[in-house]
């Protein structure tokens, strides 16, 4: 049985006015274009966010500074936090989520389709919501403001005494909001993954992307919730009178931490997970052999699902729990380090005996290798209780977490970008483009984020709106800020590099990297109903044992 | 004639690092080789002055060095595959063997992890216990600290001494240590009390008493500053810490102790004091003035700093601070006195008589 | 483009999957259990650490009706569904209705109870830690009591119309693990409340 699509008559394809195809992608419950509207808010929102973190870095490039007031700076670093965390990083990865995992899977769309596009709409909302806040000036002190709490919000400052007006509920009633969306979107992947796959592709035989999807999803729903339910209490104190976080009542600040930090350590997992699919399928491919190790790869993921939430006090080390606690999570934290460290032999042991091509996908994925074992290692410091004492909420943790969520999940973002961007827009990209802003990104990223770990030795806390001079962190701070301005200059590479190519590309075919996992067995762009007629598979890559019948890999699996 | 262009590339990668790798030599020196800026040293905490601070140091170096020697082995064996296992120019496209995996291999790379896992843990372990478990010897300092919005208060219960921003600590000889002891608390919001050179930080949090402790080995002065965003003004709310000679500790202690300095020329500004609003935040001990919310002002005139740190104690600074806080340290609980010239003046002159 | 047969022998015979709908909601179930056990978490640490103000054991009567009303719940609601599979569609409708009825009983006494709590013993959910913990937690389970109230009440009114039939049975069964998950989370907190705290 031939898979072909169908072919489509003219009547099809005739242009329809730009309203009708407007409301359609408001309407949409279609998986593809959802995952295109994920992506598309969570690039709008990148730029904003770039724009938060460049006005933080003007602010510090000397000491002493005016360029932006203590308010507008707190109110710039809580931003920029919560919009890259929430409105950016995780809507871009359920967006790739939601566009490829029913590709992968050989059917037709997600398991709630309507659930799906609920979601999305749940998570757009949440961040206008969030963004509604800056609107309202500073007439009534602290009103209608930006939130300027941190990404963490910390109790008791986030009480009514402290936290005067409204601005700190714009960041729990968005993340609450959006919480909810990413809860939706997560009981869709998972129940497609379990239930939808196309006959047999048993779990053992589906993508290294949908397994860790699969993780993914379940660590959300489990790891949100207590975000929600911390939040929920928040409401509770700040409109009810509750008393959860406020210490005049004998409430605990300490409470909210650990609430806090079991959402926000599995979150940093449920963040970089994802990557790790990205690059466990664009290494195979341009290294033209199969993931080394796919069982260990999933054993070590769900592993790290787990003991991941055994960790969360990490990031309380200087709270004053005591030695044993402190102990615990040191121990927990350096074993989660195990399972992850594993992946990156897996996947320099895919590259090896491979025949390497360096296109753009490729050159990001090598770039994540590097960076995050770099940040992996700088975790490992971290998570050495004592050395935390003295690096915790410094300049130091900065680095090291910019570390992993640009130079390990935004580089392998970039190559994801690159290498799924012919089979969503049916065109390719110009890979002299792509390299400029690669090398131009890579530059700034290593300006900015390798010196930055320098302050934070040097002494140098984080949230400060300035320093005195003579501490020793004018020239590092100074050098951070130049990074910044060659990373801009990457980005605009890349955004101009997407909208060239989505007018000028060269039409891409079905699969232009010879590959072997099923998206690529379709026209590009897809058509709506994904396949002609539902995919049987044998093994892991079922296009390999198309394209070499005499050597399928369902003969050594 | 250019070279192939997967050539430029590695070539470029290759400059690549090696600019990193010297920067990072470079930074590495200049942390560890910093020569005193000003009258404090740059507060790296590899430039440790105390015991637990010490203690940290050696830990780190260790970790450093584990972490060292897997970053270059696994670094190496990335370099190799990119280099050596890169397409060719010519190649006939042919798909290499496909290998799955090895047992073997899988199996070595997780064990030897976990190794060191267990390794650097037990190392750890024993430096968490002497630090966070230190007995405290015969001739401890105890001082409280209270954390507020946004700056420090210091009191000695055992020595009946109230101050604030600025830490008095006496040196502490090995063979006769005379350590400092704090026990930390927030009168607000979370704080955490950072002098790197000195110990690793500890938070004060509200409604909850944390202790830590330093050991200091050579006297001098020593700057931190609050590590945990507590609101608007965290940025400026500075640790200066001195350590003194056992002998200018004491002497310090002495005079902390007596109540403020009487002086006539400055009746007319205890008037002013007395009568503003002052004294419902400040104390200045022997005197009607009995606040609690503000820093304690009986001695302000032995302090080098004021408005915790961020400015010298001239006549100056503190006339512009009291006219109007919130131009310095806009967010400071502190109002603008809006008081006229003649006031001021008197007011002025009535502080730096607190010596 | 691409016209190669995409299919292969299938190995195994049959290719059956979970069901989309089972899946779906006990993964909801997961994510509403982590979100309960925080609430509860909150409850536990904080037995015994209020300043002042009514305590446990002054004003908590244990509601022992409602308890049973509600855990019966789980029962009729399965003997529904169980109708529902042997087609006896009026029995259906009988035993949702005795569900509806014994979940409304427990609402309705769950809001007796607070009334007593709030203006005989002065125990709101701004007096003391007590009071925070106990209306959050409890009142957090009565929002579940009730949206599963609201979706057994559509269903009464679908049965109502006629429309409701066999071919549904599987549908209401994973509707019923809401609720029985519902009665599971009333017998945590009836343990923590009224049976730990006091």
């Amino acid at each position: 049985m031939a898979s072909e699509t169908i072919a489509i008559t003219p009547a099809g394809t005739a242009a329809r006015p730009i309203v009708e195809r407007l409301h359609d992608w408001v309407v949409t419950v279609d998986h593809k274009k959802l995952g295109i509207l994920y992506i598309v808010y969570a690039l709008f929102f990148l730029v904003v966010g770039g724009i938060e973190a460049t006005i933080i870095r003007i602010q510090l490039i000397i000491p002493n500074n005016h360029f932006v007031s203590p308010e507008v700076f707190n109110r710039m670093f809580t931003m920029h936090g919560t919009t890259m965390i929430f409105f950016v990083t995780m809507p871009i990865l359920f967006g790739f989520g939601t566009y490829l995992i029913p590709l992968m899977i050989g059917t037709r769309d997600m398991a709630f389709p309507r659930l799906n596009a609920f979601s999305f709409w749940l998570t757009a909302f949440g961040g206008l919501l969030l963004y509604l806040s800056f609107i309202g000036g500073n007439g009534l002190y602290g009103a209608g403001t930006a939130p300027d709490v941190g990404w963490w919000a910390y109790a008791p400052l986030t009480s009514r005494a402290f936290s005067l007006g409204h601005s700190t509920d714009f960041w729990t009633l968005a993340l609450l909001i959006s919480g909810i969306g990413s809860i939706g979107t997560s009981i869709n992947f998972i129940t497609t993954i379990l239930c939808m796959r196309c006959p047999g592709m048993t779990l053992g035989k589906m993508p290294l992307l949908a397994w860790l999807n699969l993780v993914m999803g379940g660590m959300v729903i489990l790891a949100l919730s207590p975000l929600t339910a911390a939040q929920i209490m928040l409401c509770i104190d700040r409109y009810l009178g509750g008393h959860f976080f406020d210490t005049q009542a004998g409430g605990s600040a300490v409470l909210w931490m650990h609430f806090f930090w079991i959402f926000g350590h599995p979150e940093v997992y449920i963040l970089i997970i994802p990557a790790f699919a990205f690059a466990s399928e664009i290494i195979p491919v341009f290294s033209r052999k199969p993931i080394f190790g796919y069982p260990v790869m999933v054993a070590a993921t769900v592993c790290i699902g787990f003991v991941s939430f055994s960790v969360w006090a990490h990031h309380m080390f200087t709270v004053g729990m005591s030695s044993y606690a402190n102990s615990f999570f040191t121990i927990t934290t350096m074993a989660v380090g195990v399972p992850t460290g594993i992946k990156i032999f897996n996947w320099i042991g895919t590259m090896w005996g491979g025949k390497i091509q360096f296109k753009a996908p490729m050159l990001f994925c090598i770039g994540f290798l590097f960076q995050f074992l770099i940040a992996g290692l700088t975790g490992i410091m971290l998570g050495v209780s004592p050395f935390d004492w003295q690096l915790g909420s410094s300049y130091f943790v900065v680095a090291h977490f910019h570390y992993v969520i640009v130079g390990g999940i935004l580089f392998a973002l970039f190559g994801a970008f690159y290498y799924w961007f012919p089979k969503i827009s049916g065109r390719m990209y110009s890979e002299t483009f792509a390299k400029w802003h690669f090398w131009l990104f890579l530059i700034g990223f290593h300006l900015t984020f390798d010196f930055m770990h320098v302050p934070g030795i040097l002494g140098m806390p984080r949230r400060i709106y300035t320093y005195e001079p003579g501490r020793g962190w004018e020239i590092w701070n100074l050098i951070v800020t130049i990074g910044v301005v060659f990373q801009i200059t990457g980005v605009l590479a890349f955004v101009g590099n997407l909208l060239w190519s989505l007018l000028r590309g060269e039409p891409a075919g079905n699969d232009p990297w010879d590959a072997w996992t099923l998206e690529w067995s379709t026209t590009s762009p897809p058509p709506d109903y994904n396949f002609a007629t539902i995919p049987v598979v044998r093994s892991r890559r079922p296009l390999w044992d198309l394209k070499h019948p005499e050597d399928p890999d369902w003969k050594y699996e | 004639m250019k070279p192939p262009r997967k050539n430029r590339d590695l070539a470029g990668k290759l400059v690549g690092i090696a600019v990193l790798v010297a920067g990072f030599l470079l930074a590495a020196k200049l942390c560890l080789g910093a020569p005193p800026a000003d009258h404090f040293q740059v507060p790296s905490i590899f430039k440790p002055q105390s015991t637990p601070a010490e203690s940290i140091f050696h830990l780190s170096i260790l970790v450093l060095a584990i972490t060292g020697v897997i970053f270059v082995t696994v670094f190496s064996l990335l370099a190799f595959s990119i280099a050596k296992y890169r397409r060719r120019r010519g190649d006939d496209r042919s798909e290499p063997p496909q290998v799955y995996g090895s047992n073997q291999v899988e199996l070595a790379w997780t064990v030897i992890p976990v190794l060191v896992v267990l390794v650097l843990f037990l190392a750890t372990a024993r430096v968490i216990h002497s630090i966070q478990d230190a007995p405290k010897p015969p001739g401890t300092i105890e001082v409280t600290v209270i954390g507020h919005q946004f700056w420090w208060e210091f009191r000695y219960p055992g020595l009946g001494v109230v101050t604030a921003n600025e830490l008095h600590v006496p040196v502490s000889d090995p063979s006769h240590p005379t350590p400092t002891f704090l026990t930390l608390m927030s009168a607000d919001t979370d704080h955490s009390f950072w002098v790197p050179q000195l110990a690793g930080k500890t938070d004060l949090i509200p409604n909850r008493v944390n202790h830590m402790w330093i050991d200091p080995h050579q006297t001098g002065l020593y700057v931190g500053q609050c590590a945990q965003y507590c609101g608007v003004e965290h940025a400026l709310m500075l640790l200066r810490v001195y350590v003194d000679s056992q002998e200018q500790f004491d002497q310090w202690v002495k005079q902390q102790r007596e109540p403020a300095a009487a002086n006539v020329s400055s009746d007319e500004g205890r008037r002013v004091f007395e009568t503003t609003s002052c004294v419902n935040c400040h104390t200045v001990s022997g005197t009607v003035a009995n606040g609690r919310f503000g820093p304690d002002l009986t001695h302000l005139m032995s302090r080098n700093t004021i408005a915790s740190g961020i400015m010298p104690n001239t006549s100056e600074n503190l006339r512009n601070w009291i006219q109007d806080p919130n131009s310095i340290k806009p967010g400071s609980l502190m109002p603008a006195m809006q008081l006229n010239e003649k006031d001021q003046d008197a007011l002025v002159a009535y502080l730096e008589a607190l010596r | 483009m691409s016209s190669a047969a995409l299919t292969q022998p299938l190995i195994e015979p049959q290719w059956t999957l979970p069901s989309r709908g089972r899946v779906g909601m006990f993964s909801l179930i997961a994510a509403e259990s982590a979100i309960f056990t925080i609430f509860v978490v909150a409850y536990i640490f904080y037995i015994g650490k209020s300043l002042s103000g009514p305590m446990p054991k002054d004003v908590l009567e244990t509601p022992l009706f409602n308890t049973i009303c509600l855990l019966s719940s789980s029962l009729t609601i399965h003997l529904a569904v169980r109708a529902l599979r042997k087609s006896t569609v009026p029995a259906f409708g009988l035993w949702w209705f005795l569900t509806m009825t014994l979940g409304a009983i427990f609402l309705v006494g769950t809001g007796r109870e607070w009334h007593r709590l709030i203006f005989d013993q002065g125990l709101t959910i701004s007096t003391n830690l007590f009071g925070t913990t106990y209306y959050s937690l409890v009142g957090l389970h009565a929002f579940h009591v009730t949206v599963g109230l609201f979706g057994l009440g559509i269903i009464m009114i679908f049965t109502l119309a006629g429309k409701v039939k066999h071919e549904h049975s599987e549908r209401l069964d994973v509707f019923s693990l809401y609720w029985h998950f519902v009665d599971a989370v009333w017998v945590v907190v009836f343990t923590v409340v009224y049976i730990i705290g006091r």
